[in-house]
C-alpha cells in the first residue's frame, strides 16, 4: 500500500546536491518530486523518482549514503480542498504526520506523507475508502 | 620575597650538591618500588651505581605507558597503609594513571605551592579564588592547600557559574585567582555583561594562569583586561600537581624548583640531550617524593631551558613557555584528552565509519572541539533519529573526556583522505 521513497544524506556543503543530480542523470533515473529542507548542518534529501532501487544501489557505489523507505501516498482529484480533507479523516483517526509533501502527476494531486503508526494508517486509508498508488502503480504513471 | 629563603637562593654548585645527595636517597627508596626493582635488575642496575648526577643517564626513561601498565599501585614505593591519597586522570576507556600520595608528598606540595605563591607576592591578608576543577584535578586542592599554607583567605569556587564566581569576587573581595586563561577570558566577558569593571569594583591585583599553553599575548591580554598580572603556572599530576615551575615576578620563564626535581631537555626522537637552549622533551626526576618517586619520566611537554641569570635572586633554571606535546594529547579547558578516548568511544557506535576528525578551534570567548564522524549507513530515514544519534554520541563522548564536544555527522568520504597516518585533530587555535 505504499511507494518507495530513496533519501539520501546531504551535507550541507556546496556542490553536495549537484553531485547527487549528476549521479542520478547518467544512471537515467526521472526525478517526479523531491525535498529537502533547511537544517543546519546536514539533510536528508527526499526523492520519489523512476526506478528507486537502482538508483539507491547507483549512490552507495558512488560513495553516498541513501536508503529506501515506505512511504503513503494518496491521490487526490486536483481540485482545491482535497488535502485538507484527506487530512482531517488522518487527524480524526488519531494519527500524527512525520513530513509531507506532494506534486501533480499527470491529472492528479499525489500527497506523500510519514506517520506515527503505519498500522493504523493503512487501516483507517481502508475503511474510509481513500485512494491511494502503491509502488507498481507509480512505476506505470511514471513511465508513461 | 622568599618564602623558603634558604632554598630558594641555593647557588647552581649547592643545588647540585643537594641533589646529588636527595638522588642517591631517591634511587635507594625506589628499590621499594615493584616497578623499579625489577626495571633495575632487568637492566643490571644498581643503586650504587650511581655516584655522580651523570650516572642518571644509566637510568632508563619512565613513561606514561609504563604508569599505565602498573596501575593502579605498581609504582608505589611505600605500603598503601602509608598513603593518604591518590588523584588520577580522566577517562573510563583504555587504562587511567593513578599518583599515590603520602602526608609527607602531600605536606611538600603544600609548601611547593606555597612558595610559588609567595613569590609572586601573595601574602597572608590576600584572598584567594581558586576556579579550578577540584576533585581529581590536582588543580583543585593543589592550589587550596598551598593557599591555605599561606593563611590566605580561600575560596574554593571550582569550575562554572561565572555569574556567581563573579558575585564572589566582589563580596569576599577576592584578590587573586587562580584559572586556566580561556576562564579568565569568559570571567572578563561576563563581567562586562554584568556591569562590572574589574578595576574599579574589584579588588583583583593578581591571576594564576596554567593548565594549558598559552602565548605571551594571550597573557597580556588577560592582565589588560582584567588590569592584574598574571602568572604561568606549570605542574604535572605526575610529579605531583600545581607548584612544579612558576614564574617569578620578571615574567621571563618559570624557575622550576631544582630542590624537587632534576631537570633533563632530551630530543624526543633520539632521547639524546638536546643542545643548551635547544626545545626538546622536558624530562624530570623526582628527588622529593615519597609515595611515589619517578625516574627519568618523559613528560612529553616540549619546552626549553632559558639561559642566563635572573634578577630575582633564584638560581633555579627557568623553563620557557610550553610549546607542545611530543605525543598527541591534547590538552583543552585545562584538560587533557587522547585522540584515541574519542575514537575509542565512536567505535562503540555500529551505525558510525571508521574516519573522524577533530577539530580544536577559538571562539569569542571560548576554546572548542569538533568532532566531524562519518555516518557509515543511512540506517535511518528520521531526521530525530539522527539528531538523539548524535546527542548520544555527544553524552559519552562527554563521559568519558569530561568535555562535550560538538558532534558532527558528515557523509563517507568526505573527511581528507591522506596517505600515511591519517591525521585525526586539527588545532586550529591561536596558542602559540
Amino acid at each position: 500500500m505504499t511507494i518507495h521513497q530513496l533519501s539520501i544524506f546531504i551535507e550541507n556543503k556546496s556542490g553536495t546536491l549537484l553531485r547527487v543530480l549528476n549521479i542520478l542523470k547518467e544512471a537515467n533515473i526521472q526525478l517526479v518530486a523531491s525535498t529537502i529542507s533547511d537544517t543546519v548542518e546536514y539533510g536528508i534529501y527526499r526523492i520519489i523518482c523512476s526506478d528507486p532501487m537502482e538508483a539507491c544501489k547507483t549512490l552507495e557505489k558512488a560513495g553516498i549514503s541513501a536508503n529506501i523507505s515506505d512511504v503513503f501516498a494518496l491521490t487526490l482529484d486536483n481540485k482545491p480542498g482535497r488535502a485538507a480533507d484527506a487530512i482531517s479523516i488522518l487527524r480524526q483517526a488519531g494519527i500524527n504526520i512525520s513530513y509531507l509533501y506532494s506534486f501533480l502527476l499527470g491529472d492528479k494531486g499525489i500527497l506523500v506523507f510519514r506517520t506515527d503508526n503505519p498500522d493504523l494508517t493503512r487501516e483507517t486509508i481502508l475503511l474510509n475508502r481513500l485512494h491511494y498508488i502503491d509502488e507498481e502503480q507509480l512505476d506505470g504513471l511514471i513511465s508513461k | 620575597m622568599y618564602l623558603h629563603k634558604e632554598l630558594e637562593t641555593l647557588s647552581r654548585s649547592e643545588i647540585k650538591q643537594l641533589q646529588l645527595e636527595r638522588l642517591k636517597q631517591t634511587v635507594n627508596h625506589c628499590m621499594n618500588s615493584p616497578f623499579y626493582k625489577k626495571r633495575f635488575e632487568e637492566y643490571g642496575l644498581k643503586p650504587s651505581d650511581i655516584q655522580s648526577l651523570e650516572d642518571l643517564k644509566k637510568i632508563p626513561f619512565t613513561t606514561k605507558e609504563d604508569l599505565r601498565n602498573n596501575y593502579p599501585f605498581g609504582m608505589s614505593a611505600i605500603s598503601l597503609d602509608e598513603c593518604i591519597r591518590i588523584h588520577s586522570s580522566s577517562g573510563t576507556t583504555g587504562t587511567p594513571v593513578a599518583v599515590l600520595h603520602s602526608k609527607r608528598d602531600i605536606d611538600q606540595w603544600a609548601e611547593a605551592v606555597a612558595r610559588c605563591l609567595y613569590m609572586v607576592g601573595l601574602r597572608k591578608s590576600d584572598v584567594f579564588q581558586n576556579s579550578s576543577g577540584y576533585g581529581m584535578f590536582t588543580g583543585g586542592l593543589g592550589f587550596q592547600y598551598g593557599a591555605e599554607r599561606l593563611g590566605m583567605l580561600t575560596v574554593p569556587a571550582a569550575a562554572g557559574n561565572t555569574k556567581r564566581q563573579i558575585k564572589f569576587i566582589k563580596d569576599f573581595h577576592t584578590t587573586a585567582i587562580h584559572a586556566i586563561p580561556s576562564y579568565a577570558t569568559r570571567l572578563f566577558e561576563v563581567m562586562q555583561e554584568m556591569g562590572v569593571d574589574p578595576r574599579k569594583d574589584t579588588d583583583l591585583h593578581t591571576l594564576i594562569i596554567g593548565a594549558e599553553p598559552h602565548s605571551e599575548e594571550q597573557r597580556k591580554r588577560i592582565e589588560e583586561m582584567l588590569g592584574v598580572k598574571a602568572y604561568n603556572s606549570f605542574g604535572m599530576s605526575e610529579m605531583c600537581g600545581p607548584g612544579v615551575a612558576f614564574e617569578c615576578p620578571e615574567q621571563n620563564g618559570l624557575h622550576i624548583w631544582e630542590d624537587y626535581y632534576i631537570v633533563e631537555i632530551v630530543n624526543p626522537d633520539t632521547l639524546e640531550p638536546a643542545a643548551d637552549g635547544e626545545v626538546g622533551e622536558l624530562v624530570l626526576t623526582t628527588i622529593n617524593r615519597e609515595a611515589m618517586p619517578l625516574l627519568r619520566y618523559r613528560t612529553r611537554d616540549l619546552t626549553r631551558i632559558l639561559p642566563g641569570d635572573c634578577p630575582c635572586g633564584r638560581h633555579h633554571l627557568r623553563l620557557d613557555r610550553m610549546k607542545g606535546r611530543s605525543d598527541d594529547m591534547i590538552i583543552l579547558k585545562g584538560v587533557n584528552i587522547f585522540p584515541i578516548q574519542i575514537e575509542q568511544v565512536l567505535m562503540n557506535f555500529k551505525e558510525l565509519g571508521n574516519n573522524y576528525l577533530i577539530t580544536l578551534f577559538t571562539t569569542d570567548t571560548n576554546d572548542e572541539m569538533d568532532v566531524e564522524v562519518e555516518l557509515s549507513q543511512l540506517f535511518t530515514d528520521d531526521y530525530a533519529r539522527l539528531q538523539s544519534l548524535t546527542k548520544e554520541i555527544s553524552h559519552q563522548l562527554k563521559d568519558e573526556i569530561l568535555l562535550t564536544p560538538h558532534v558532527k555527522l558528515v557523509p563517507k568520504g568526505s573527511l581528507p583522505q591522506s596517505e600515511g597516518k591519517a591525521v585525526r585533530v586539527k588545532d586550529l587555535r591561536k596558542h602559540y
